[in-house]
């Protein structure tokens, strides 16, 4: 297949969004999924001709990043996550069930049944961070919650057959090429579908509204609530009374035992 | 946001980020600004720069994204001398298991973090701002899209926000799937269009980051928060939390629980109370372990029901905070499974770039996998824990560090349990027993 020169204005597009064109080649890569189903060498070489930069510089990141495909991906991808708690909740059991139903093992591709309508590539995901809607299914990274062994395997029939299908708390299911050209940064127009959260995502604040519990109120006025809160108990009551020197010695600490920290606290480590 | 008075009594929770994510369209702009949102931006526009930065210097607010270091410090450290453009990057990679916050955060009420970015990149005085969203979130990713570009279309962003000189560009980058990237030098590479993986520091980020300029790199919930301590002051955050752990913070529950979900609470609550509010571990069966804040968190049982959730409270009782991920696991589950799974996630997502990480989770796959076959003797436990020394702070980053800390607080836990399986000849549990379709003898 050869990109079109619409593929290729595209990818300069992406490249340009950048203060530096080379922060572009993720999203890059993403399209080049798209149009062609998987990382061609063809979009290899575009990329690195469009950013200056070598073939095997583009090939160095593609092959790092698990979202990037060097065989071509079916219609649809089915992820069932298995990192532990999805395992333990259910995920190992639907995988195995999988596996079986759809007659693949992980990272292959179904074969196209005279009736079917779509290809499925199936594979085992580590943590989607949608823990409270375990076990987690993601169908072209679209959530799928909640998921048994039953539900799973109805799904996957129901993808293969061509029938309409939803993603739990999103939008209508399109394909995977579908997925990975909004992941190059072009919007399909599907934001406004699906709810605004999931029954999980929204347990705590039902709580509270039934019960009547809020954040303490404020008018915009710093301090007028510090008075506010006397059930406290004692170290809640000094909250107010903290001065900087307290948050830079807290800071200090941190920043000097950098082996306590973990991979969780690495998003912060300054 | 609310304006009752029921103030943060113990044990209550305090919805603020999540207040607004049942309502209609929460997503979009009109609903955002009918709840008084971007309300904050014009008081920060109002204030100078260095103001706003001793506003959330003096909330308290420390990062969301697990470590907890100072918001506003971090903020400061951005050496305003340097002539380099100034960057502010949001780190939406979350992926720490366990960690679900920031998700859901992101699709029902992008315009809070939005207007969060607004306001910090003014207060760093940094012109182009960008979200680095894990690739594997597609309706999240649509929702922040369309909300940047409503926020541009509204005056939020661009030239000369809102007449006040200030501008900013944002934008919305997707990654591609690695776990690496949620730690801030390796997700810089990743902005770059480079392979993951970590840099040594230092240079810390805000003085050499993106593209070698002066960078802040915060968690989503973290600037989050921003705009409400802008709306209702820093006192009023700070009146919220523990001594030295301020505010409010999204808790996930999930695992054996009844009603698994994001609770928003005061940080200092315990996991006893938020056990009850969640109706209890799953019926008929008792907590087992569970993890503060993430795989990466020390395991802790139900003798840590009572102690508080803050940075201090937690680290106490030798694990940490993290992420508020409280993965929770009842009496069916295997802990050397559980254990040997999140090792192979370790394994899987070292970036290579360090041998005792790269190598080390490795032999620590081997070793365990032995064990929960039933394999091998009793002193393979201290091997683990030799294996576990070795990896230890011998990293660029943490991620190996990580992988140490399921082992090691397993091991002090559960010995026996490690016992029972080379008695057993292999895993003495019923994986069908732990999972959610259990009851249901759904198995067929």
């Amino acid at each position: 297949m050869t990109l079109t020169q619409e593929t290729h204005d595209e990818l300069r597009a992406i490249a340009a969004r950048y203060p530096e064109a080379r922060s572009g080649l993720l999203p890059m890569l993403h399209l080049v999924q798209s149009v062609e189903g998987r990382v061609t060498p063809e979009g290899i070489e575009a990329c690195a001709a469009i950013l200056g930069i070598t073939a095997a510089e583009v090939s160095g990141v593609a092959t790092f990043y698990t979202m990037y495909k060097r065989k071509p991906v079916g219609d649809y991808h089915v992820g069932v996550c298995t990192n532990t708690l999805c395992a333990v909740m259910g995920g190992d059991l639907i995988f195995e069930r999988l596996k079986g139903h759809l007659d693949v093992g992980n990272d292959e591709t179904t074969e196209r049944r005279p009736e079917d309508k779509a290809s499925i590539t199936l594979e085992h995901i580590e943590c989607n961070a949608a823990c409270d809607y375990a076990p987690v299914m993601m169908v072209n990274w679209e959530f799928m919650d909640n998921m048994t062994p039953q539900s799973a395997t109805q799904l996957v029939d129901d993808l293969r057959s061509g029938a309409e299908v939803h993603s739990t708390r999103g939008p209508r299911l399109g394909t995977w090429r579908e997925a990975e050209r909004v992941l190059a940064g072009f919007p399909d127009g599907r934001a406004d579908e699906g709810p605004s959260a999931g029954p999980a995502s929204l347990a705590g604040r039902e709580i509270a509204r039934e019960r009547g519990w809020t954040a303490p109120s404020s008018n915009g006025t710093a301090g007028e609530t510090a008075g506010e809160v006397p059930e406290e108990p004692a170290q809640r009551e000094q909250a107010v009374a903290e001065s900087d020197d307290t948050v830079a010695e807290q800071a200090v600490v941190e920043d000097k035992s950098p082996s306590g920290e973990t991979a969780a606290d690495k998003d912060e480590a300054q | 946001m609310s304006d009752s008075v029921t103030g943060s009594v113990k044990g209550t929770l305090t919805p603020v980020l999540t207040d607004n994510w049942g309502s209609e369209r929460s997503w979009t702009l009109a609903a955002y600004e009918a709840q008084g949102g971007y309300g904050a931006l014009r008081n920060a526009l109002a204030m100078a720069p260095d103001d706003v930065i001793s506003a959330v210097k003096d909330s308290g607010l420390r990062g969301r994204g697990g470590a907890g270091f100072p918001t506003g410090m971090k903020w400061s450290f951005i050496p305003q001398d340097n002539p380099k453009p100034k960057y502010l990057v949001v780190n939406a990679d979350e992926s720490e298991p366990g960690t679900c916050k920031d998700i859901p955060l992101m699709m029902a009420t992008p315009h809070t973090l939005v207007e969060g970015v607004i306001i910090s990149s003014y207060a760093i005085r940094a012109n182009t701002a960008f979200i680095y969203i894990r690739g594997e979130v597609l309706h999240v990713i649509r929702r922040v899209q369309a909300a940047v570009a409503e926020a541009y279309a509204a005056g939020h962003l661009g030239k000369d926000i809102h007449g006040s000189g200030y501008d900013l560009d944002l934008v919305v980058h997707a990654g591609a799937g690695a776990y690496i990237c949620g730690e801030e030098t390796a997700l810089l590479e990743g902005l770059e269009g480079r392979r993951g993986q970590p840099r040594l520091r230092p240079p810390f980020p805000a003085v050499a980051g993106l593209y070698a300029s002066p960078t802040v790199i915060n968690n989503v919930e973290s600037i989050a928060s921003v705009p409400s301590i802008l709306e209702h002051g820093a006192e009023w955050f700070a009146s919220m939390g523990t001594e030295k752990s301020k505010g409010y913070g999204i808790f996930s529950l999930s695992g054996h629980v009844t009603r698994p979900g994001q609770y928003e609470a005061p940080l200092g609550i315990t996991l006893r109370e938020l056990i009850d509010l969640a109706g209890g571990v799953r019926e008929g069966h008792s907590l087992k372990f569970w993890t503060p804040g993430g795989s990466s968190t020390p395991l802790l049982t139900a003798d840590h029901l009572d102690v508080p959730l803050d940075f201090e409270g937690v680290g106490a009782v030798g694990s940490m905070l993290g992420t508020r991920a409280l993965q929770i696991f009842d009496e069916t589950t295997c802990v050397v499974r559980a254990v040997l799974r999140w090792t192979e996630f370790y394994k899987h997502e070292s970036c290579g770039k360090c041998t005792p990480c790269r190598e080390g989770t490795w032999w620590l796959v081997q070793t365990l996998a032995a064990l929960e076959r039933g394999q091998g003797t009793e002193a393979d436990l201290d091997l683990l824990l030799d294996q576990c020394d070795n990896i230890l702070g011998r990293s660029f980053c943490a991620l190996g560090d990580g992988a140490t800390s399921p082992i090691s607080s397993s091991i002090a836990h559960f010995r026996e349990e490690y016992l029972a399986h080379l008695q057993h000849g292999g895993c003495p549990f019923d994986p069908a027993a732990s999972t959610t379709f259990a009851a249901e003898g759904a198995l067929a």
